[in-house]
């Protein structure tokens, strides 16, 4: 487990080192923002309204208590999605969707000798091609958690409204009610620091295959096994951090 | 010249190269030879430094590749090019773009000039108006000319070919092998290849080296592998089944 720790540590002390010029690493992190970023907006977005809705649907429903006003329902989705639906749980769902993609993309690279042919040219490969992997995660997920929040809001308030749970207003004066915007800034922290995990664990999983197909597949799972856990171990670090 | 000196080479306590050394001249196709899992890929990762062995050196016209700065080796780098057993096309970029790439990467020429470049290569392997065409949308031997394009682009002073001919039929092998031997005596470099392939053993290699368990066992040429009694050499030379009928007379 340590040698794995420090193999990981060493391999991100290589993507730093032997850079090419600006201006590669600016074409391939335009091309990884849209592959990582842009490409992921339609199932977070599936993912972030209807996980507020279910959120407001089971508050309203466990809430029957006479004495709690009704408000207290978008309150709770409100802050639940802030600190945990937005960040925590979108990033597990980006550790399957983009982790399995960038261990499976240079986990193929390398058995089909694509990053030995960029070795031999004197190229740094990791740094090549998993520097911009992370900087385009560092880069969109906080975006991606943003959007997530919103329409996760956006989700409870239409479940809550359109079923009759809670009127619109109610809904409204809850969001506004006691709001720490400071748990916004906490949603973004999150998704850079798991930004950050689920690209270079992934690509550290894809960098290292060895073998073949079979291997590929083992590595794609190893990312997203070891994303979610790195990302969940992150999220109670960071809860203790800035709560 | 290539020279490895004592080039020895073990994983996981299993001897892969035991003491192999041997010279590559320039403006000959050296062919190291030998059945599968004797170590010949290892010895050109080697050379190459993708796999860097215990003991010995490989010179590149006397500059050793395994010390100096990493410019240095960048420098010995760029006077290389290697056709990798598969081709090892980047998936995500054209035939055009591969060519293109150690051009992008490596010079400041401008782009009108590595157009130019890329065209020259991709005609000199027979691949004419193939440019804009995807690796997945091309055969096996025209990904290996793509490959041979993409090493030749930058000049390079010694060529590097790992088993050119795996996969493809006895007809393109063929065409492969003369292009390999025509770029090594039109561009005068220092062309190492690695293979198991008797038809490429018998018409190109200018200079043989045969590696048996991982140790250097005989070299010669294409002249000379015939007549030699080795028995590991005859063992790997004769199973051809029409190599053997020819040497029984018949």
């Amino acid at each position: 487990m340590l040698s794995v720790v420090g193999r990981y540590l060493i391999f991100l002390g290589k993507l730093f080192v032997r850079r090419e010029t600006f201006k590669v690493y600016w074409e391939r992190f335009i091309d990884e923002c849209i592959a990582i970023g842009i490409s992921s907006v339609f199932i977070v977005a599936i993912v972030a309204v209807f996980i507020g809705a279910v959120v407001c649907v089971q508050t309203r429903a466990n809430l029957v208590s006479p004495v709690i006003p009704i408000y207290v329902v978008s309150n709770i989705v409100r802050d639940m999605t802030l600190l945990e639906l937005s960040s925590t749980f979108m990033c597990v769902v980006l550790a399957g969707k983009v982790g399995s993609n960038i261990a499976g993309e240079l986990g193929t690279m390398k058995i089909t000798e694509q990053i030995d042919a960029l070795e031999v040219m004197g190229i740094n490969s990791a740094s090549y091609l998993v520097l911009p992997k992370l900087l385009a995660s560092v880069f969109t997920f906080p975006l991606l958690a943003i959007i997530s929040g919103f329409l996760g809001i956006l989700g409870g308030y239409l479940a809550g409204t359109l079923s009759g749970i809670i009127t619109p207003e109610d809904y409204i004066y809850g969001i506004r009610y006691s709001f720490i915007p400071f748990n916004v800034f906490i949603s973004i922290i999150k998704a850079i620091v798991f930004g950050f995990l689920i690209s270079t664990i992934s690509a550290f999983q894809g960098y290292n295959t060895r073998g073949g197909a079979l291997e590929v597949g083992q590595a794609s799972t190893s990312a997203v096994t070891n994303s979610c856990i790195a990302v969940l171990i992150a999220d109670y670090l960071l809860a203790e951090l800035l709560t | 010249m290539i020279e490895i000196k004592n080039i020895s080479k073990s994983f996981n306590g299993r001897q892969v190269l035991d003491n192999v050394s041997g010279v590559f001249k320039k403006g000959e196709t050296s062919l190291v030879i030998g059945a599968s899992g004797t170590g010949k890929s290892v010895l050109l990762k080697c050379m190459l430094d993708l796999v860097r062995p215990e003991a010995g050196t490989t010179l590149y016209d006397g500059r050793d590749f395994y010390v100096g700065d990493e410019e240095d080796k960048k420098d010995i780098r760029r006077e290389m090019g290697v056709l990798f057993q598969g081709g090892a096309l980047f998936d995500s970029k054209t035939v055009h773009e591969n060519v293109q790439f150690p051009l992008d990467m490596l010079t400041k020429m401008g782009e009108g000039e590595k157009k130019d470049r890329v065209e020259f290569c991709l005609h000199r392997v027979g691949l004419d108006g193939t440019g804009s065409r995807m690796p997945s949308e091309i055969s096996g031997g025209m990904k290996k000319r793509v490959g041979i394009a993409r090493a030749i682009v930058m000049n390079p002073k010694y060529l590097f070919c790992d088993e050119p001919n795996s996969g493809l039929d006895p007809l393109t092998s063929i065409k492969i092998d003369e292009l390999i031997k025509e770029i090594t005596d039109e561009f005068d470099i220092t062309t190492v290849v690695i293979t198991h392939d008797m038809n490429s053993v018998l018409s190109i290699g200018d200079n043989i080296m045969f590696l048996y368990k991982g140790k250097k066992l005989w070299e010669g040429n294409s002249q000379t592998i015939l007549g030699d009694t080795v028995p590991e050499l005859e063992e790997f030379v004769f199973c051809n089944k029409a190599l053997s009928l020819m040497r029984a007379g018949k």
